[in-house]
């Protein structure tokens, strides 16, 4: 382990008033970093520092800031989620970073997310396509069968598992040259595709929620594998795969 | 789900645009092999040849489809290309691509493009003179001119060049293309390792096969 | 006030069925005229606004995030208690009844707690129904883990997102119903008022976070499912957004809030690294299955490793004290929570912390036992009888990876350090609140027609958590409870018809939501919310924190009055009423931790015994255990609100009574 130092950073941050306003890059300096500190509480400091001059603070998106909520966001230096791999905005942390470096945050730019402001942007897309069909549709009763009754295969269940690890936080869409949203939908098609369960309105469910994903203009998947590898929970490009494969025969079903 | 709106999906389109191309990459091997032959028997290329541009399954069926093929995968290349730029309007400041995919898989479009630009030099070459010779002129049935043709082409050093270049994006083109193409139509499973090594392969030794054939002509003249 | 449970009468293993038999019910044709509004979209609100939505009530829910998926449950790790004795080792309902109650010291009713124990084994059934993968076994059947406080196999896991999966089941039931148009959502609202019109509730006054407009809402029940207030101490496990603020407007409009004081201090969270820092982060106690607690015997070797000159894997085994252990044979390192948290503290206290901070204040959950015994287990069931030491290192290794993988890679990311190599630092830290909003059997608080559930209500926890209950009783609460006692009380409102928004009390109370925001705003003090936040915090963490003591308290109580005080006069909130103003939140929320962290420290003055979570240093035994006061203080301590003083809250008592369990000492030993 490396001891905690202090550091002098130079940020470039993207300031938007509002979502119809125009916003530019902003210039900051910060001194004073602790290399322990996450990058949301180096956020957080240029925000007290920024209010105690009587400015008005950085807005962005966080809550639980364990890794899992999805909230956080920011492309930092040309990164969704910044420089370190498996890992979302707020397990970032300063160790990554030198002195004297300077740290390009934007906000995740996608047709399908708008800003709202600052770096905060608007996701309710993704809840729309969860929305169309990302469900099993049963209803809450005390009399469903025993969790126990239908055995379901461990690797299938593994796989499940793994894709519906996914956290939302619209990384891949934002990483996506192309702004694809095909890793998020691919996960959740992948999830319920793969149990008992789920697969009773597989047809139904690919299809609507395709349909969806296309509405809200997210681009169009062209494999460059971006989305896996910036992924916070490494969620894989097979499940993309299984999205393509369920499609196709819905498709041919439906 | 009314079936056109499923055509439209961006899943039919990707897939479309996977079909078109592995039934390009097909087209592609054969015309290597085809081309390969004449470096070893003049003849025998000759012959290939001759059987190739006369026999009308191949003049009247395989080849407009293959037209149709090119041109769709060209037309919907650029239509993919134009909507998702539109899924971005506003770009980044600093966009780190590099750091998670390859040049190849983020540039189809420059590849591509250089590649149907390439098309039309070779039609230029190749296939109009032979429609003319063969269609408009009428000209007498020759069944040993092509060695002969070929080899002349080869003779100028720009387009030699300008083969060879096209010939190294037609393999950065493969290079993403091949195993884009199988994940696409939704092949992702133990065999894809495998596959992907084969790709791989195909997108060296196809091109860079060519560019030997056409330094071999242009150094053998 | 007066305080009715309404328990009903009956034997407790009856009690559930006999009176949901017998509650009131809407006719389908009704519910589409009837409104009720949810806040929080966690497990408790996401699932209740699910299944009221699924009856054919006409829902609104509200969350302050940018997505329901979003909201803090996800981030519960290790897994959901059910009694589904699925591992054969005896569980029974009345097993998990008994340890629920004896894990909160004692100090839980016991008819809400049978009930959660009788609905445990449908949520599993439901969440499977949903779609939620849980781990499984290789026969494709649930896997079980044990947990803290128990001597049986009954938690439910999903690897270490145990709590994430079980929020997304609930969301995407949640999201069907949006989808098909029962429930109206809105995102990035923020409620900050409760309309009472005749004594009942009748809507909410929210803030569009992004546009800054006030809404006004109406409906014929409001459920309040916003979570805990661990955020009072500033720094907690909790997210940055959780607060107590939609339980603390209830509370000012009437609703009794009980037992503030029950704080879960969770021992194995990853210790403080320095000022800046905005939040501490669990690991699960999933993790005390196959780690080992210890600190080094020896005062100068504690020494040594703080100052960096001696690492911990250099230390001999027998100049470790595995505390735990040593203390409580019986359980080990899996006594409950409150129990493993003060016994860390004692041993901090007495110079053995190994963490380099301010306070020396870390202890080591160390794996390398686990990867030994679990790496030769491994080798033998792939039939190498013989393994060398590197592979047994190794295969150990890898069977905590497929376990905990994601908690390892987590811990490195944050400290740099190499859990699989070096043992885990870790250190107590707020983490669950038992205490919160007053409700009956029928989770109704002291306001009619106002629902409290989840974290958000004080009612099935007693004194202290055990691990994987909290995700148990949020769904139970909104898949198995609400549904029947809301459409109990909805009965009586077919009649009532739509409710205008135009009355003068949503008028007024929109009034009073609109003057405390322009209060901060105009304010023009010299410093920033976070300032008070975390000073309430430290006061908090010091004075109402792990060990309590009556100085303490006292001087704590006086110091957040006067803390209220220069916030009040000295806070600056930045920007407008009117846009995304992040620092207006917070100081909205603040406010609102600074009165009720007053209230805790009130309650733990009077609560003159120690139990659970409350650890008053004045009542313990010879060993440094807990001492109950079971003749003067069984009781459910129930604050009234009396206005902005609020050391003049009025304490009601709600009396438990133990008919079926036998009150004991806990003994963990």
């Amino acid at each position: 382990m490396s001891a905690a130092k202090n550091i002098n950073i130079n940020l470039k941050i993207w300031r938007q008033k509002n979502a119809k306003a125009k916003g530019s890059m902003e210039t900051y300096k910060l001194d004073n970093v602790s290399t322990a500190s996450s990058f949301l509480e180096m956020l957080d400091q240029l925000n007290e520092e920024l209010v105690n001059e009587k400015k008005e603070p950085v807005a962005f998106d966080h809550d639980c800031r364990e890794g899992i909520c999805g909230m956080c966001s920011l492309y930092i230096n040309g990164r969704a989620h910044g420089p370190d791999t498996g890992t979302t905005t707020c397990q970032l942390h300063m160790r990554k970073f030198n002195d004297g470096d300077t740290i390009f945050i934007e906000p995740w730019r996608s047709k399908a997310f708008p800003v709202v402001k600052d770096l905060v942007v608007d996701r309710s897309s993704f809840d729309r396509i969860q929305q169309a069909g990302g469900f099993v549709s049963v209803n809450t009763s005390g009399n469903t069968i025993d969790a126990n009754a239908t055995p379901i295969n461990k690797g299938d269940a593994d796989k499940s598992f793994e894709a519906a690890a996914c956290i939302g936080c619209g990384a891949c869409v934002a990483t996506c040259k192309n702004g694809s949203a095909m890793l998020f939908v691919g996960a959740k098609v992948s999830q319920y595709a793969l149990l008992p369960q789920g697969k009773v309105e597989a047809t139904e469910r690919v299809l609507n929620m395709v349909r969806q994903m296309d509405e809200e203009g997210f681009g169009n998947c062209t494999n460059t594998g971006a989305c896996e590898v910036e992924c916070p929970k490494g969620i894989s490009l097979e499940n993309i795969a299984r999205m393509n494969r369920e499609y196709l025969s819905a498709s041919l079903k439906g | 789900m009314a079936k056109s709106t499923m055509l439209k999906s961006s899943i039919a389109k990707k897939v479309a645009m996977a079909l078109s191309g592995l039934f390009l990459m097909l087209f592609l091997a054969q015309h290597f092999f085809i081309n390969m032959t004449s470096v070893f028997s003049p003849d025998t290329f000759n012959s290939i040849s001759h059987f190739m541009g006369n026999n009308p399954l191949v003049q009247y069926v395989i080849q407009p489809i293959l037209i149709v093929g090119v041109i769709f995968h060209f037309i919907m290349g650029f239509t993919l290309d134009l909507k998702n730029r539109n899924a971005r309007p506003v770009s980044y400041v600093k966009f780190d691509g590099a750091a998670n995919s390859s040049w190849a898989s983020r540039n189809m479009i420059i590849s591509g493009s250089v590649v149907l630009a390439f098309l039309g030099l070779h039609f230029y070459d190749f296939w109009f003179p032979e429609m003319i010779y063969k269609y408009v002129d009428v000209n007498a049935l020759e069944p040993t001119r092509y060695f002969h043709e070929l080899a002349e082409k080869f003779e100028s050093p720009v387009r030699t060049g300008l083969y060879c270049f096209s010939f190294l994006l037609l393999s950065l083109h493969l290079w993403h293309g091949f195993n884009s193409s199988f994940q696409s139509v939704g092949a992702n499973n133990k065999f894809t390792k495998a596959s992907h090594k084969f790709g791989y392969a195909f997108a060296i030794v196809i091109p860079f096969g060519f560019i030997f054939i056409a330094l071999f002509h242009h150094f053998n003249h | 006030m007066k305080l009715d449970s309404k328990i009903p009468e009956g034997p407790i293993a009856d009690k559930w069925t006999n009176y949901k038999d017998h509650l009131k019910l809407v006719a389908p044709n009704n519910r589409p005229k009837i409104d009720v509004i949810v806040v929080g979209t966690g497990l408790a609100g996401s699932s209740a606004a699910a299944s009221l939505a699924e009856m054919g009530y006409n829902v609104k829910a509200f969350c302050f995030q940018d997505s329901p998926r979003r909201a803090h449950s996800i981030a519960a790790q290790g897994g959901i208690n059910a009694a589904k004795n699925y591992q054969n080792d005896g569980d029974s309902t009345f097993r998990l009844f008994y340890d629920t109650i004896k894990g909160g010291d004692y100090r839980a009713r016991e008819a809400n707690v049978h009930r959660l124990a009788e609905v445990s084994g449908n949520i599993i059934d439901q969440c499977v129904a949903q779609g939620v993968p849980f781990a499984r076994d290789y026969g494709g059947n649930l896997d079980n883990r044990s947990f803290g406080g128990t001597q049986v196999q009954r938690t439910f896991y999903a690897a270490g997102q145990t709590g994430q999966q079980l929020l997304l089941g609930a969301y995407s039931s949640l999201s069907r119903q949006i989808g098909q148009g029962n429930i109206q959502m809105f995102n990035r609202h923020e409620m900050l008022d409760l309309v009472k019109i005749d004594g009942k509730a009748r809507g909410i006054i929210a803030r569009n976070l992004v546009t800054g407009e006030i809404e006004r809402h109406s409906a014929h029940a409001v459920i309040i499912a916003t979570g805990g207030y661990g955020n009072v101490y500033f720094l907690s496990t909790n997210a940055m957004g959780s607060n107590v603020t939609a339980g603390w407007k209830i509370h000012k409009q009437g609703a009794a809030f009980a037992n503030p004081c029950y704080v879960q201090i969770h021992p194995t969270c990853i210790p403080v690294h320095g000022t800046n820092q905005s939040k501490l982060t669990l690991m699960s106690e999933s993790l005390r299955n196959s780690g080992r607690i210890w600190v080094p015997k020896k005062k100068e070797d504690a020494e040594a490793i703080r100052a960096g000159k001696l690492k911990p894997t250099q230390l001999a085994e027998e100049d470790r004290d595995y505390y735990l252990e040593r203390k409580y044979p019986a359980f080990g390192n899996l006594v409950p929570r409150d129990v493993a948290s003060r016994a860390a503290k004692e041993v901090c206290d007495e110079g053995h912390g190994i963490e380099a901070n301010d306070t020396n204040e870390g202890v080591y959950l160390d794996f390398s036992s686990e990867i030994q015994s679990k790496g030769r287990q491994t080798a033998y069931a792939k039939g190498n009888h013989h393994p060398t030491d590197e592979e047994v290192t190794k295969l150990g290794k890898q069977w905590l990876e497929e376990k905990y993988g994601n908690l390892f890679t987590m811990y490195q990311k944050i400290t740099d350090e190499n859990p699989y190599e070096t043992p885990m630092k870790i250190y107590p830290a707020v983490h669950y609140t038992m205490g919160g909003v007053w409700v009956d059997y029928n989770l109704q608080s002291t306001i009619p027609g106002c629902f409290v559930a989840g974290e958000a209500n004080f009612s099935d926890h007693g004194a202290n958590r055990l691990g994987a209950s909290a995700l148990m009783q949020g769904l139970a609460d909104g898949y198995f409870v609400l549904p029947y006692t809301v459409s109990n009380y909805l009965a009586d409102e077919i009649r009532t018809g739509k409710i205008s928004t135009d009355s003068p009390e949503f008028v007024e109370a929109e009034n009073r939501v609109k003057d405390s925001i322009n209060k901060f705003l105009n304010n023009n003090g010299s410093k920033t919310v976070d300032h008070f936040h975390k000073r309430l915090g430290l006061i908090m963490w010091n004075k109402v924190g792990m060990g309590r003591n009556e100085a303490g308290l006292t001087e704590a109580i006086s110091e957040i009055a006067a803390l209220k005080e220069e916030f009040y006069k000295d806070v600056y909130v930045p920007g407008s009423a009117d846009e995304l103003n992040q620092e207006l939140e917070k100081a909205l929320r603040v406010a609102d931790f600074i009165d009720l962290g007053q209230l805790m420290a009130m309650d733990a003055l009077q609560r003159k015994e120690s139990c659970g979570g409350h650890f008053r240093e004045e009542y313990q035994d010879s060993e440094g255990e807990t001492l109950r006061d079971d003749e003067n203080f069984s009781f459910v301590g129930a604050w009234e609100y009396m206005g902005y003083d609020i050391s003049k809250e009025i304490l009601n008592k709600e009396e438990l009574k133990y008919e079926f369990i036998k009150i004991a000492a806990r003994n963990y030993k």
